[in-house]
């Protein structure tokens, strides 16, 4: 199943291995955050309608 | 039906919370097909081997690191001009995003560069304008997080952006501006429509150019219903505190 890369399997592989690494990397910060921001939104708005 | 609306931070989200699900899905699905079929199923070019596999990654995220700041000052502009918060949320969003695509194109082309022309790095027109492309994000970046005034954040980093798209332009078009450069011309012109890729590798460039096109959207209204979300919690807690 994989390819024969030859001499140049270095240059392929690491390619691959730091794209996907900062692509998985941008993604999973963005729906980390997004989360965070989400909740702490959720119990800013339950306080405020307490005090109210 | 005016764009306008979408100015709206509650009809963005209205409009975005279905839209994100699909972009999602769809650049999960598009960029896969591309690099699995650039990665597995495509030859060795006569020439490169089996390097012009990097093609697959490199074309799409630099299309998208320039696209991305093209898209910051079109919302940056929108910002100037008409005082709509969505659009310099959206271009603050957008800014990590286009910093990866830059950092992935500049990582890809270094590593291309090395088997191809004997050196990681070369103060070649493109690179060069990449390079500084790369420092503007970082700035722009910096700036929104320098400054605590959201307003006035998004007005220096709107004139950044302006400023800063000289070089996102020049790092599309610099090789036919300066013909002494190591980096060749692009390979699919879009407008001239006389690509020299043989189809072969052409089909799965073209599907994950469409897959980080699509990614990047998906990504930007991400982070910009973020951005809308944390700009709201900060209204609250501005409240709360005035109240106490």
């Amino acid at each position: 199943m994989m390819p024969d890369l030859g001499k140049y399997a270095d240059a392929v592989l690491s390619s691959y291995a730091v794209s996907l690494l900062l692509l998985f990397g941008i993604i999973g910060l963005s729906l980390w955050r997004n989360k965070r921001v989400k909740q702490q939104l959720a119990e800013a708005e339950m306080q405020l309608s307490n005090k109210n | 039906m005016s764009i306008w609306r979408y100015a709206n931070p509650t009809q963005f989200m209205a409009t975005t919370g279905w839209m994100l699900p699909l972009f999602g899905v769809s650049a999960a699905a598009f960029v896969a097909t591309g690099l699995i079929w650039g990665f597995f199923f495509t030859p060795d070019d006569f020439r490169q081997g089996s390097t012009v596999k990097i093609i697959y990654l490199h074309v799409p995220s630099a299309l998208m690191a320039i696209n991305a700041w093209l898209m910051m000052l079109v919302a940056s502009l929108i910002w100037l001009v008409r005082r709509h918060h969505v659009s310099a949320l959206a271009a603050k969003a957008a800014a990590p995003v286009g910093l990866v695509m830059t950092v992935i194109a500049l990582l890809t082309g270094a590593i291309w560069g090395q088997p191809m022309w004997g050196t990681y790095w070369a103060w070649d027109p493109r690179l060069t304008s990449f390079l500084i492309l790369f420092l503007f994000y970082l700035g722009y970046i910096a700036l929104w997080q320098a400054i605590e005034t959201q307003d006035t954040a998004a007005d220096l980093t709107s004139i950044l952006c302006l400023v800063g798209s000289v070089f996102a332009l020049l790092s599309r078009y610099a090789v036919n501006f300066w013909n002494q450069g190591l980096h060749q011309g692009t390979s699919v012109p879009v407008a001239t429509g006389g690509r020299t890729v043989s189809d072969v590798f052409f089909i799965p460039l073209a599907i994950s150019m469409i897959g980080f096109g699509l990614l990047f959207v998906a990504l930007v209204l991400l982070r910009t219903r973020t951005e809308i979300r944390a700009r709201r919690l900060q209204a609250l807690l501005a409240q709360s505190t005035a109240v106490e």
